[in-house]
């Protein structure tokens, strides 16, 4: 029986939906504004009137076309995402609750210091939670994100450098790392080399030792790493690294792995961001917004940025202004205002409920959900490495050879199962990789469905004679696969009026 | 623990099929001095409630907005938030999704985000824009960056009118590039004068439009300068509901536009967190940093769209990338999209005129307070006055006073003593007449 058609172009609860500028009926407005009084216009000459081109909807409208669009995305709260290096675990509603609240949500950064100490308290408990779960000496709160992070910690390892007369113009990254990691290096104005990993996945502390020279400023490792291995190491390298005068950054996007159970600053790191986004539950929002604070050694605290802060005589006080208060070694600022504090308030609602003991177990049952799909997935798929791993497993594609069929397929197969794909061909130094990250809001019963789907799919694929219906997935989402070389190579980036976008069009070819 | 849901018969069992013995095994590789030394002063789990209790009372150690009439802009400002809005990102599906790396399962985020892009382009009067970037201020400095690469020059010159944290970010992040950055003075008193200051040895010359000090400036005619120097023209605005009734800065001639989307996003949240709206001409776009969504086609035909042109970016293109971003700010995006949409054309512009007629009215008011004057001759919704006596006192006895009246340019500048008596001062459609009655009657006092 063929799939039957629809005059409307919606398939049942599939719904499609134009554009708003589709939509437009002119005029229209979803907010009525109050009266406007007699006033004496002071724009002079840079009064505009002019058509803008937005579109009118009513309230209605609006409402029924954001909830379709939503229908359209996968989210936590529909399903399982075991997005390796990712982290999406459950967020919880009492954090955006939280957030919500009119003394957190309705107070602007410039009112009297007086009227805001309920807010600096805020920020500081942050902070102290932070500092005190990763025994380091100070944390830098403004970063927005985990790459804002890596740039302000590698911001102090150079102001650190600076400060010293010394003119290092090396930042060694592994070739498994993180893409941000080599992005940030280069906006401090390093140049990249990458550390060799051993066979086991982990960095050959070896060959590190030998790449050390005076002329290396830090080196940069991510641990737990991009392959799901704590790098067991990490305190010889930490003393081979300072031991040459440079300084080690931790990349923290796998913190959750550890969270709770041992302090970085045991370890001889100089500077790790934290993902709030990821180990602390805050939403992805569908690409943000995150928070990257980033921990420093008492080496690097000097240097960071502001705004800070701190206690005064008569409550809390912020400092503002880069080599004002701090000693003059500040290296200046990074983000506007106080940054991400909306953030800090869900994260801080998280490690309240959390507690120090729930944390532990959050680590905890994230390693083991992450070593049980290891151990039940290893029935037909390729483990990249040998168990146990930390947070996340990573196999690789030899399960796939002679089959016709790609890591990405299985990716595209996986939708049709009704999961979200893991991450695919990253780390790079896993050939075909599959990257799965369970995290520890997954139940037993959700990893179980997840793996009869993989499973399945992998012995499909090794039956034979799948390859076409794998590469035709997924058939089922609301889109079947975008032609991206078309996007790319004409890119259509805004919606234009048709009469307006076609002309366009051909006047580009 | 409300948030884990195996039992412990579940961890047994799992244990099992690993065939390890406990959780701890499984930690192994961790090292046995750190996790020997591992202690925490910290407090144990609470209950969802213990939490509320704890945070409320955090909360309402703070004097909101709601419950004294403030008038407080410097690149953050108060504006209503229709219901719908907050309704709208609530929504799991737009709240919990990744990024939208897999386009058969994100269509809802990659539409809402083509949407965003072009309502971008359409209010600053730009050919394209990106998907979003963190704030205002880190969207300045990536504009620096971007117009470096583009004219193969290291050179910055930033306006006096500029918000001094977009300045103060931009200088951070360029000394670590060695990108020469020359800042001006700051300019209360709208003397500045740029256009004999571009030369063929700049990148990019920065402005702000109304400037941080109120002014509205026109810089079409150093757009001409520029051009013809090969300088880029960044234009910043830091209340979008200004290009409700303002020339657009595309219109003026800007390269590159970045403004601060956070006063239509929703909560102001003592400043965080916001988003950077990031607009320029098409034929910079692989220049451009941050993520981009472009119309395309799925196997079957169907209209639908994808992230694109990603070869810019860090996680393919790693240390040669146009910027480091990744994450960015993609729900308050969203919300900025979702109020422009329940606005309109209409809204929009209505919005503004009510922001300028508010500000106005204040202005008239103060005007009239002896040892009040009103700096900017023209303005939209924020102006500076110059008092008699130094405006963070007179902001701190406001505060008793139950009214929050402004900001002291001292605050920003506390080694500027021309700004030590001025105060900026901003109405927006959430103030009311008598809120501005209560403003002006308390000043007087203490001016008195």
């Amino acid at each position: 029986m063929t799939k039957p058609t629809t005059a409307s172009g919606h398939k049942g609860l599939q719904l499609e939906q134009e554009l708003i500028f589709e939509q437009d009926t002119q005029g229209t407005t979803a907010v009525d504004l109050p009266h406007i009084l007699e006033y004496r216009e002071r724009l002079g000459e840079f009064a505009c009137e002019d058509a803008i081109g937005l579109p009118g909807l009513s309230e209605p409208e609006v409402v029924r076309h954001y909830t379709r669009l939503s229908q359209k995305n996968y989210s936590i709260d529909s399903g399982f995402y075991p997005l390796g290096s990712c982290t999406m675990k459950h967020n919880p509603r009492l954090n955006e609750k939280m957030a919500r609240l009119p003394g957190f949500a309705d107070i602007h950064p410039f009112q009297p210091i007086s009227t805001v100490q309920g807010a600096f308290e805020l920020i500081d408990t942050c902070a102290h939670w932070l500092t005190e779960l990763t025994g380091m000496a100070a944390v830098a709160m403004s970063p927005a994100a985990g790459a804002h992070g890596e740039l302000c910690g590698l911001m102090c390892i150079k102001s650190a450098h600076d400060a010293a007369g010394s003119t290092r113009s090396v930042v060694l990254v592994p070739d498994s790392a993180h893409g941000t990691n080599p992005a940030t290096a280069a906006l401090c104005g390093y140049m990249v080399e990458s550390i060799p990993a051993n066979e086991e996945g982990r960095v050959d502390i070896e060959a590190l030792k030998q790449r050390l020279s005076p002329n290396i400023a830090a080196v940069m490792i991510t641990n737990p790493n991009t392959c799901g291995l704590f790098e067991r190491e990490c305190i010889a390298i930490a003393e081979a690294v300072h031991a040459a005068g440079a300084f080690l950054y931790m990349d923290g996007a796998n913190y959750n792995a550890i969270v709770g159970r041992l302090r970085i600053g045991d370890l001889g790191v100089d500077a790790m961001h934290i993902n709030l986004h990821k180990t602390f539950s805050t939403p992805h929002g569908g690409g943000g917004p995150g928070a990257g604070p980033t921990v420093l050694s008492e080496a690097l605290a000097p240097f960071a940025p502001v705004p800070m802060v701190v206690r005064g005589p008569a409550g809390f006080e912020a400092e503002e202004h880069a080599g004002f208060d701090t000693g003059g070694q500040s290296f200046g600022r990074m983000k506007g205002y106080h940054g991400q504090f909306g953030v800090f308030v869900r994260a801080v609602a998280y490690m309240m409920s959390m507690g120090v003991d729930g944390l532990k177990q959050a680590s905890g049952d994230a390693v083991l959900n992450a070593n049980y799909l290891l151990a039940r997935l290893s029935e037909e798929l390729t483990p990249a490495f040998p168990g146990p791993c930390m947070h996340e497993a990573v196999f690789n594609d030899r399960f796939l050879k002679g089959t016709g069929v790609t890591t990405l397929d299985i990716a595209k197969a996986l939708i049709d199962e009704g999961f979200h794909p893991p991450t695919i061909y990253f780390p790079l130094v896993v050939h075909g990789a599959l990257l799965m990250e369970p995290t520890e809001t997954e139940s037993k019963a959700v990893l179980d469905q997840f793996v009869e789907s993989m499973l399945h799919l992998a012995r499909k694929a090794k039956a034979g004679g799948a390859a076409e219906e794998f590469q035709a997935a997924p058939q089922l989402a609301p889109r079947r696969r975008p032609d991206e070389t078309k996007a790319a190579r004409k890119p259509v980036l805004r919606w234009a009026p048709p009469d307006e976008s076609s002309a366009a069009r051909q006047a580009a070819e | 623990m409300r948030y884990l849901p195996l039992t412990d018969s579940n961890r047994a069992d799992m244990l099992a099929a690993i065939g390890a013995n406990s959780v701890d095994e499984l930690f192994r590789d961790l090292p046995k001095s750190a996790l020997a030394s591992a202690q925490f002063d910290l407090p144990n789990t609470q209950s969802e409630m213990e939490v509320e209790r704890a945070l409320g009372a955090m909360a309402a150690k703070n004097l909101n907005c709601g419950q004294a009439p403030s008038f407080l802009g410097a690149g953050n400002y108060r504006h209503h938030t229709p219901a719908a809005l907050d309704y709208i990102i609530q929504r799991g599906e737009f709240l919990t999704a990744y990024t939208p790396y897999q386009p058969e399962i994100s269509q809802g985020t990659l539409q809402a985000i083509y949407e965003f892009q072009t309502q971008v382009a359409l209010i600053t009067g730009m050919e394209v824009a990106n998907a979003s970037m963190y704030d205002g201020a880190t969207a300045c400095s990536e504009a620096v960056g971007m117009a470096c690469r583009v004219t193969k020059r290291n050179k910055a010159l930033i306006s006096g009118k500029v918000h001094p944290h977009y300045a103060d970010v931009t200088a951070t992040s360029m000394k670590f590039l060695n990108v020469a950055v020359e800042r001006l003075a700051p300019d209360p008193f709208n003397l500045e004068a740029l256009i004999g200051r571009v030369g063929a040895d700049l990148a990019c010359v920065v402005v702000q439009t109304p400037g941080f000090f109120g002014h509205l400036g026109n810089y079409g005619a150093l757009a001409a300068v520029c051009r013809a120097a090969g300088v880029l023209l960044i234009v910043c605005v830091t209340d979008p509901v200004s290009l409700g009734a303002l020339v657009p800065p595309g219109r003026m001639g800007a390269d590159i536009v970045v403004v601060e989307g956070q006063s239509l996003a929703g909560p102001m949240s003592f400043g965080g967190p916001g988003v950077g709206l990031f607009a320029t001409r098409e034929k910079y776009i692989r220049q451009m940093p941050g993520r981009l969504v472009g119309e395309t086609t799925d196997e079957d035909g169907r209209r639908g769209w994808v992230l694109t042109l990603s070869t810019r970016e860090q996680h393919i293109r790693r240390e040669k990338a146009t910027s480091n971003i990744c994450t960015n700010s993609g729900l308050i995006a969203l919300a900025f999209s979702v109020h422009m949409t329940l606005l309109g054309e209409a809204g929009f512009k209505r919005l503004a005129k009510l922001n300028h007629a508010m500000a106005t009215i204040l202005a008239e008011k103060l005007e009239k307070v002896p040892g009040v004057c009103v700096l900017p001759t023209s303005f939209f919704n924020e102006f500076t006055v110059e008092l008699a006596i130094p405006a963070a006192d007179v902001v701190e006895r406001l505060a008793k006073r139950g009214v929050m009246g402004g900001i002291p340019v001292s605050r920003f500048y506390p080694t500027y003593p021309e700004g030590q008596d001025l105060l900026l001062v901003t109405a927006t459609e959430t103030n009311t007449t008598e809120d501005i009655d209560t403003f002006v009657g308390a000043l007087k006092e203490v001016l008195s």
